[in-house]
């Protein structure tokens, strides 16, 4: 790890007309990590990552990926991989076509489209039909696979597990914790939690332009919920109750608690209570930060 | 590069010194585009198929004074001069109507050297369009005069030659600049077909001298009949400049600009 951030968004700003679709948005992706960009539809996730590379001219601020501005990166396909939409494909090129120009461009051998349209876990056959003949999830295939091309040091998806199947979903946090491991840094985008929480070191939460939260996935999930199953729950429901400590009932049984871990402990210690499990409730933990974080900023649903 | 990687058969290609993508690169990546989609293939067969047909029909059913190189190239350059427009406003507008921009634009942030690398690669298509409609027409003048006895002179030759191809290019760059500046391809079409001749139809009743100043197809018209002059030359600048230098300036400047969704 290197001390500069492999994205540097600082106080990135974007205004329609008036209105101010991203507010002042800043926040790094370290070095060999993975960063979730987390927020409800038409949160101004898109529009950030627009400008990050180029495509929307932001109102205020900058942005940085490895140190420079994207649109002053030399041939930036070669470091840095992007999939911002995986519909917007030409319906009429075959999959491979499509990253046979992407090489050509970048200036990488033919060949290396074949090796991503075999990553990316396509078929052969399927990589020689019109992409207007695929399926969602083929598409987002297709997208990360174009995003691997230049075998870059960066990723930058935009709700790359859209239209995924639980498989490809797995298929697609296996891919990209290889690609951190191997030292290359992610930053992606999702509207739902679950798609992320397992494989995001760092989270960034946005709500109508807004950060909200910011931190490292462990540091948010902290006080934000643990979650305790002991041999005599209804004593230590008691037990809580009695020093006052707020709790829900978890439907798989046992409770989910808003208190630190150890006064918990504590707590079954003094009532004479054997735990059978203490931790932090990722779930639902983080469930309840995202919900919390967004229902504020989220925006009400009067369009459809 | 391609012997390479054959040999280097799962390997990631070797991290080779950054250097900005070449300009002819992209240039080669834009002639491509223009031929690996079914529309576009079509459109190019058209193109090519177009005049050999022109020039056979005319082989065999003009009448024999007629069959001469100044009347196969007038003929068989008609139908490219339909087409070409289209294939430049295709160029231009495809990025957008399938929204390939997200990546071409992020692939190559400088959307100027897209757009010359698109610009030069239909230029270079029509260029090869046209000379092929030359050769087709001395190919159709020297049959008109060995199957039909036809008239077969060459008169003006020179002169017809540059001056049809200066015509098929100038409407090519029309469509170029047209997609540019409306970057949706019915809008496009619609404008390169129906403005510059609903505008000679509001016009015709006016003196040519006055509205060849800003009625293209007027202002090409004596190019056709050989007798430009230098004023002539002028009128067909100030035309050109209306019809495609300014859309087309203002094309560029909307592309560059333009937020790319």
């Amino acid at each position: 790890m290197t001390t500069t951030a492999a994205i540097r968004v600082a106080d990135l700003s974007k205004d329609y007309r008036g209105t101010r679709a991203v507010d002042s948005v800043s926040f790094d992706v370290p070095h060999g990590s993975i960063t979730g960009f987390l927020g409800p539809n038409g949160a101004g996730k898109s529009t950030t990552l627009r400008m990050l590379v180029g495509l929307t001219e932001p109102t205020g601020g900058s942005a940085t990926v490895l140190g420079r501005r994207y649109t002053e990166l030399l041939n930036p396909g070669r470091r840095v991989g992007v999939l911002l939409d995986a519909s917007a494909q030409h319906s009429g090129r075959t999959g491979l076509e499509i990253l046979r120009l992407g090489a050509m461009m970048m200036g990488l051998p033919d060949r290396r489209a074949e090796e991503m349209i075999e990553k990316v876990g396509l078929s052969k056959a399927e990589s020689r039909r019109r992409t207007g003949t695929y399926s969602l999830g083929m598409r987002q295939r297709l997208g990360v696979a174009h995003a691997l091309l230049g075998d870059p040091k960066v990723l930058i998806l935009d709700e790359p597990a859209n239209g995924l199947d639980p498989a490809g979903i797995h298929w697609m946090r296996t891919l990209l914790k290889e690609f951190a491991d191997d030292g290359g840094s992610v930053l992606l985008s999702s509207h739902l939690l679950h798609e992320i929480e397992v494989v995001a070191d760092d989270l960034v939460v946005i709500g109508r332009g807004r950060i909200v939260a910011r931190g490292s996935k462990n540091d948010l999930l902290a006080g934000s919920g643990v979650y305790v199953r002991s041999t005599d729950d209804e004593g230590l429901a008691a037990g809580m109750r009695a020093v006052g400590v707020g709790f829900t009932d978890h439907p798989d049984g046992g409770f989910t608690v808003g208190a630190e871990a150890e006064h918990i402990a504590n707590i079954a210690a003094a009532a004479g209570i054997t735990l059978r499990e203490l931790r932090a409730d990722d779930e639902a933990g983080l469930e309840q930060l995202f919900l919390r974080l967004t229902a504020d900023d989220a925006r009400e649903d009067v369009k459809s | 590069m391609t012997t390479a990687a054959t040999t280097a058969a799962t390997t990631t290609p070797i991290d080779r010194a950054l250097i900005p993508i070449p300009f002819g690169r992209l240039v080669r990546t834009e002639l491509r585009k223009l031929t690996d989609t079914r529309a576009g293939r079509w459109l190019l067969l058209t193109l090519v198929a177009a005049t050999p047909i022109v020039a056979l029909v005319m082989v065999f059913t003009m009448s024999t004074k007629d069959l001469n190189y100044a009347k196969f190239v007038d003929y068989t350059s008609t139908p490219e001069k339909l087409l070409l427009p289209i294939l430049g406003i295709l160029t231009m507008t495809s990025e957008w109507s399938q929204r390939t921009g997200l990546v071409t634009f992020v692939l190559e942030p400088k959307r100027g050297r897209v757009l010359l690398a698109k610009g030069v690669a239909a230029l270079g298509l029509g260029i090869g369009v046209s000379i092929l409609m030359l050769l087709v027409s001395v190919v159709g003048n020297v049959l008109g005069q060995s199957v039909r006895n036809g008239d077969g002179s060459w008169n003006f030759a020179g002169q017809v030659s540059g001056e049809v191809t200066l015509v098929l290019l100038s409407w090519l760059l029309l469509g170029i600049a047209l997609g540019m500046a409306l970057l949706i391809t019915a809008a496009a079409i619609l404008v390169a077909f129906v403005v510059p001749n609903m505008f000679s139809a509001f016009f015709g009743s006016g003196s040519k001298n006055t509205t060849a100043w800003f009625d293209l197809n007027q202002a090409q018209s004596p190019l056709y009949s050989h007798d430009i002059t230098g004023k002539g030359w002028i009128q067909l600048l100030a035309a050109s400049a209306l019809w495609i230098g300014i859309p087309m300036l203002l094309g560029a400047m909307r592309v560059r600009r333009t937020e790319v969704k």
